[in-house]
């Protein structure tokens, strides 16, 4: 079967990439484009390691289809840092210890800045609540949720 | 000699602080690259098939139609691999038999779980390969299978293995059954000693088989060339005994195969064995192409190893005033399809932080139709602490005696006799108990529907083998080299233990984990042992590095090195003496590298001893919603000693994640088969680990007692958090509740169902 010519914009490049109709975004990053930050943990959207946003809107890439990218702007872990420097976040989770393995960590510094966008001054259940579809099995959270808080006070104050 | 560490924690500078790791940066960035991420030219993609019985004969496997499919490199069998002899190897708590191995990796004459690899596909795509692997035929006889564990116990139970004759009983079983081993630990005399009891309490527990969860699943590439030699990329926590096992099952040359470490998303013990790395090896050498496998979360679930489920009996006797004179456990794992559960463990570990005159424990090893188990977390000791501290914990209720007293008043000290054979030989656990009492949370009164619940853990920790280099570079930087994974930011711990015995700022040691070609043996990184064993072998490669580098101090102001000494960072005159000459710094030394000798480089192997082990006391309070039976942790305290944390954030992170564990161990985890022997719940969807929003943030209380026998002090942290939690829990319950539960997880179902009926008696 012919494959899909899809024209799409991540991290803000223009991209082009042929693709089968029953690849998912997460394949085609990983296997068609070499974006391996992007993280596959279960296939089935319960564990947010491949979190990317699609115009914006936090998802899981593993349930998208990479057909469904044409037109669309895509976020990945890869377009995080801004110029020479890490993300506030980025260097939060650092400086916090808040990650011990790092399998998830792209998939929660996806998901907590779109939190943050959305937004920036929230409790900690609200970050709790908002990465409730983050799975780490490492670090019990907590200094995950530290790391964004703290990242959240630092971007307020800038 | 007249180099020294300096051990004083005064005058320490680097050990205790908290830098940031110096592999983050990759790690946030998405730019490291763990077990899935390596790809080579001409690579091709591997799938498993696997089987859809519990229990099944294989009578024939017929691939002719998957290898005409276009696309299609080659199929593989059980019967690829050679045989291998059937006989354990190595220390008998953790022996390995790779008779037993070849057959986990790909079934031969019977599949024994659901999920248990019969056959694999190298195909040009991932979706030709997921193709082909329907087209494979297997011929199957259905076999009765077993799940349970008293059930496969029982004398009519199916047999796994026709001639399995248990180990361990004198004189042997005439008849075969599933029970591989049986095992008995022995101090005094228990039974009689129970007659001096006051108040004796027996009870019978159940634990379901949780799976590590870690969330990268399983992943590799393999090469193999025509010339025999080998590449592999693997995310394990030992790429040394990856490298091993994977050469042992191809009968390899250990030195023809090359593993490259990858980054590991998270292990817990899961990846101390192989499952895909011999079969994409195979797979490469058939065909002469580079071959990935990465396994599905559901493969994960159905064939990776959880640890074992359990019955257990635990009977212990105690006087009025709270001394435990006589205690007895009855412990019966599942080992899954292979023997090798952690019973062993789960019979040394149940007792050991109590001074008890009399204690009897017998383990036994069952073989059932489950994926083999695997190390996981303080593997058995969890499982058998949950009977223990229960039982502790009702004992406590009927002297009316503080649980965390009862527990101090038996506190095993150095000196205390073990019931599995040495004395302690380390102090912690009383000191553990005592943060607890004196915390300020543990008298805060409690309201409606809430409980407060303590227990406590023992695990050994781990020392053994090591190996690490050590290079300073012409600008006076620090390269160091282990074999030892990291797993949650061992780079920093070794880096600062570097820093602070060369006398250098942290910033100077970038520190890297090696490849199999690159630096000696590293054993895995497991059992709590990195930070202690790998630590130990940095800082003697550190010191060989300081009399070397004394060594071209003396030899540049033309004195005998004995005259120098190491301070700081700089090599000086012993005395006045000696002349008078300014303090020549690392990177002044290092600058004169090639007129001194040469390449500055030090490699140090050790095989450490003296390892310390890790105690932990634990309370938390729970709320109970007595309408759905769902348990709110609303706090949750841990207790441990640490002996000495060299970056507290890494100890607090693995302290808060053992706890993390152990919540959904005792709440949530659970395998959930069908009536076929099928499990019900291979995702995280149905199988629940906790998430975020599930926990509140923990309240770490590290305890320092230093080992003495590690240059600072270190006592291995990563494991023993994990033992306390469920029985913690189950006591917080019955005191929210007045119930009392045995069987684990503790769910909403479960806890309901046991409330109504306490309420209906």
């Amino acid at each position: 079967m012919a494959k899909h010519h899809v024209t799409t914009t991540i991290n803000g490049n223009p991209v082009e990439y042929l693709c089968e109709t029953r690849q998912t975004l997460l394949e085609v990053l990983r296997d068609e484009l070499d974006m391996t930050g992007t993280k596959e943990g279960c296939g089935t959207g319960d564990c947010g390691a491949c979190s990317v946003t699609l115009d914006g809107r936090l998802v899981c890439s593993c349930l998208v289809l990479g057909v469904e990218a044409a037109g669309k702007a895509v976020g990945t872990i890869e377009g995080m840092a801004e110029g020479g420097g890490l993300h506030v976040l980025q260097r939060k989770f650092l400086e916090h210890a808040a990650l011990q393995c790092g399998i998830c960590t792209p998939g929660f510094l996806v998901a907590a800045r779109s939190l943050l966008e959305a937004n920036p001054d929230p409790s900690e259940e609200e970050v709790r609540y908002w990465l409730a579809g983050n799975l780490c099995r490492c670090t019990g959270y907590q200094k995950i949720i530290e790391a964004v808080l703290d990242a959240a006070r630092e971007m307020r104050e800038a | 000699m007249l180099t020294r560490t300096k051990d004083e924690e005064k005058t320490l500078k680097v050990v205790g602080t908290r830098p940031v790791r110096p592999d983050g940066e990759p790690k946030v960035t998405g730019l490291a690259q763990y077990g899935a991420d390596f790809s080579l030219p001409g690579m091709l993609w591997a799938k498993i098939l696997r089987s859809p019985h519990a229990h099944a004969r294989i009578r024939a496997i017929d691939a002719s139609r998957a290898l005409a499919l276009p696309g299609v490199k080659a199929v593989i069998t059980g019967a690829d691999f050679m045989e291998q002899p059937f006989e354990y190897v190595g220390p008998e708590r953790v022996a390995v038999n790779y008779w037993h191995m070849t057959r986990n990796i790909m079934a031969r004459e019977k599949a024994l779980y659901e999920g248990h690899a019969v056959a694999a596909v190298a195909a040009v795509s991932p979706a030709v390969a997921a193709a082909a692997l329907k087209l494979i035929d297997v011929d199957y006889e259905v076999l009765p299978h077993v799940i349970d564990v008293d059930a496969a116990m029982a004398p009519d139970a199916p047999l796994l293995f026709e001639d399995m004759i248990t180990r361990g009983v004198e004189p042997a079983p005439t008849r075969p059954s599933n029970v591989s081993k049986q095992i008995d630990f022995r101090l005094g005399d228990a039974d009689a000693a129970f007659a001096a009891a006051d108040e004796v309490v027996e009870m019978s527990f159940k634990t379901a088989p949780v799976h590590q969860g870690y969330i990268e699943p399983h992943a590799c590439l393999a090469r193999i060339g025509a010339d025999g030699q080998g590449e592999l990329w693997s995310a394990s926590q030992g790429h040394f005994v990856v490298r091993a096992y994977t050469a042992k099952l191809l009968g390899m040359e250990i030195g023809n195969l090359l593993v490259h470490p990858a980054e590991i998303g998270g292990g817990f013990g899961g990846k101390t064995v192989i499952y895909v790395e011999p079969v994409a090896a195979m797979l490469s050498r058939k065909t002469g192409h580079p071959v990935k496998i990465m396994m599905s979360r559901e493969d994960v679930f159905r064939a990776t190893g959880p640890t074992s489920g359990a019955s257990m009996t635990v009977r212990i006797g105690v006087k009025k005033d709270g001394r435990i004179v006589a205690a007895r456990g009855v412990f019966r794992f599942q080992a899954g399809a292979f023997p090798g559960s952690p019973v062993m463990n789960a019979c040394m570990c149940a007792f050991a932080p109590y001074d008890i005159a009399n204690v009897h424990t017998t383990g036994y090893d069952v073989v059932c139709n489950r994926p083999k188990a695997a190390a996981y977390r303080a593997p058995g000791s969890p499982i058998s602490a949950f009977a223990v501290e229960s039982v502790l914990d009702v004992l406590a209720g009927k002297i009316g005696m503080d649980p965390l007293a009862l527990r101090l008043k038996n506190a095993a000290r150095t000196g205390t006799q073990t019931a599995y054979g040495p004395k302690h030989a380390h102090d912690g656990y009383a000191e553990t108990v005592e943060a607890l009492m004196k915390h300020p949370a543990y008298k805060l009164p409690l309201g409606r529907n809430q409980g407060r619940g303590v227990a406590s853990g023992y695990w050994f920790n781990g020392g053994g083998e090591s190996a690490a280099t050590v290079h300073i570079n012409e600008d006076g930087s620090v390269v160091i080299a282990t074999g030892s994974m990291d797993i949650g930011g061992s780079r920093a711990s070794m880096a600062m233990m570097a820093a602070e015995t060369l006398g250098v700022p942290y910033e100077k040691v970038r520190s890297t984990v090696a490849d199999t070609g690159s630096v000696g043996y590293n054993h895995v990184t497991g059992g709590s042992r990195v930070t202690y064993a790998t630590g130990i072998a940095v800082v003697e490669a550190c010191r060989k590095i300081i009399d070397d580098l004394r060594g071209r101090a003396a030899q540049i102001w033309d004195v005998n090195p004995s005259g120098v000494v190491w301070e700081d960072g700089h090599a000086r005159p012993a005395s006045a003496e000696v002349g008078d000459f300014a303090p020549l710094s690392l990177k002044a030394i290092a600058a004169k590298r090639a007129v001194t000798g040469g390449p500055i480089v030090a490699e140090a192997a050790v095989n450490a001893g003296g390892m310390a082990p890790g105690f932990a006391t634990q309370f938390c309070d729970v709320e109970v919603d007595p309408e759905t039976g769902a348990v709110k942790i609303l706090r949750f305290v841990a207790a441990q000693d640490v002996g000495r944390a060299i970056h507290p954030s890494y100890v607090e992170g693995q302290i808060q994640g053992a706890v993390a564990q152990g919540i959904g161990w005792a709440l949530n985890e659970e395998y959930i088969y069908d009536k076929n022997g099928r499990l019900s719940n291979a995702g995280f969807l149905d199988y629940r680990i906790p998430v975020a929003s599930d926990l509140p943030s923990f309240d770490v209380v590290m305890v320092a007692v230093p080992n003495p026998n590690h240059p600072f002090g270190v006592k291995g942290v990563g494991e023993v958090g994990i033992v306390p939690p469920m029985a913690a829990i189950a006591n917080a319950i019955q005191q929210a509740t007045g119930t009392r539960m045995t069987e684990l997880p503790m769910s909403p179902p479960r806890l309901l169902a046991a409330l109504d009926s306490a309420e209906g008696a």
